[in-house]
């Protein structure tokens, strides 16, 4: 048979990988037995790529720094105060950075993550390394991130679980007093709310 | 940081590098919304999964653990048959199926 075409006429592909073979026998059986629909699996797919970012996570972040009440009652049951603002299908629980205090969120086990607010983890975020060292010498990782904590910082590391997740309420950057809400979310990155960045102000974080 | 922790982590990368990461995590979070099961059950085959490979030193990539985890819990619900998915894994192999997702 020639590479180019077999007697179905069907067109020559680049070989495909053993993993994404099965993937689409798996969609395919699963689908037949209408366990899920592939149109279902597309708008997932393109919402996590292009719409889900950290976004909803910044615009929680950015309503806490203008609203004090909203603040005191995102601090006090983070559920609840993420669904007054639309976002919800997670228990969450937010911790706050202050001048002394700096909180890292880690997933030990595996890779729980507040997907709904923040996307979906990144790659290092799963990864053996940060997984084990983020408990182990979280002053390193966070160093190794560039964030230079002075020693007197204490540092709170949130093993996150399938049951419970964390998101991290960076402080509010110096000299962003006359920012508006929308603005002040442009400056809260998915990284900050991880907890390996801290959130900066416009001109830094526009470099 | 070294390794896999050493690729970029700027917002807004790229989440999937391969087209059937995609198609499983969509696969699984579609799922546990038509409530197929709940999601900490996938999340605790997820967490087996990682902590065998890890243990054996296996190389797998994250997604891969990630449809070993969706396929046992899917054989444990009695929801998917192995042999069936073997024979249509062969079925793409072969070419005699061809459907594009």
């Amino acid at each position: 048979m020639s590479a180019a075409h077999d007697e179905h006429g069907h067109h020559h592909r680049e070989p495909e990988s053993v993993l994404s073979l099965r993937v689409r026998a798996l969609e395919s059986l699963l689908v037949e037995k209408k366990l899920v629909s592939s149109e279902a699996v597309d708008r997932l797919v393109s919402a996590y790529e292009q719409d889900i970012g950290p976004h909803h996570g910044a615009k929680v972040v950015a309503r806490a720094w203008v609203d004090p009440a909203y603040r005191a009652r995102l601090l006090a049951d983070g559920t609840a105060a993420i669904e007054e603002l639309g976002f919800g299908g997670v228990d969450l629980q937010v911790v706050e950075n202050t001048p002394g205090v700096h909180n890292l969120v880690v997933c030990t086990l595996c890779s729980c993550y507040p997907h709904a607010l923040i996307g979906l983890p990144p790659v290092w975020y799963k990864s053996f390394e940060y997984r084990s060292r983020a408990v182990r010498e979280p002053r390193v990782v966070l160093r190794e991130f560039g964030v230079d904590l002075p020693a007197s910082t204490e540092i709170r590391i949130w093993d996150s679980s399938a049951e419970l997740r964390y998101l991290v309420l960076p402080e509010r950057p110096a000299g962003t007093e006359r920012l508006s809400e929308a603005e002040l979310a442009k400056l809260v990155t998915r990284d900050s709310m991880i907890g390996v960045a801290v959130a900066q102000p416009p001109a830094a974080a526009a470099r | 940081m070294k390794g896999v922790a050493a690729l970029p982590r700027k917002n807004g990368e790229l989440v999937f590098d391969e087209a059937w990461q995609g198609r499983i995590f969509g696969m699984t979070v579609a799922m546990s919304h038509e409530a197929c099961f709940a999601w900490r059950e996938f999340q605790a085959h997820l967490i087996e999964e990682i902590a065998h490979a890890e243990r054996e030193g296996e190389p797998s990539s994250y997604y891969e653990r990630w449809l070993h985890a969706f396929e046992q819990l899917l054989a444990d619900k009695g929801l998917l048959d192995a042999a069936a998915l073997a024979e249509r894994t062969r079925d793409f192999e072969s070419g005699r199926r061809d459907d594009v997702f």
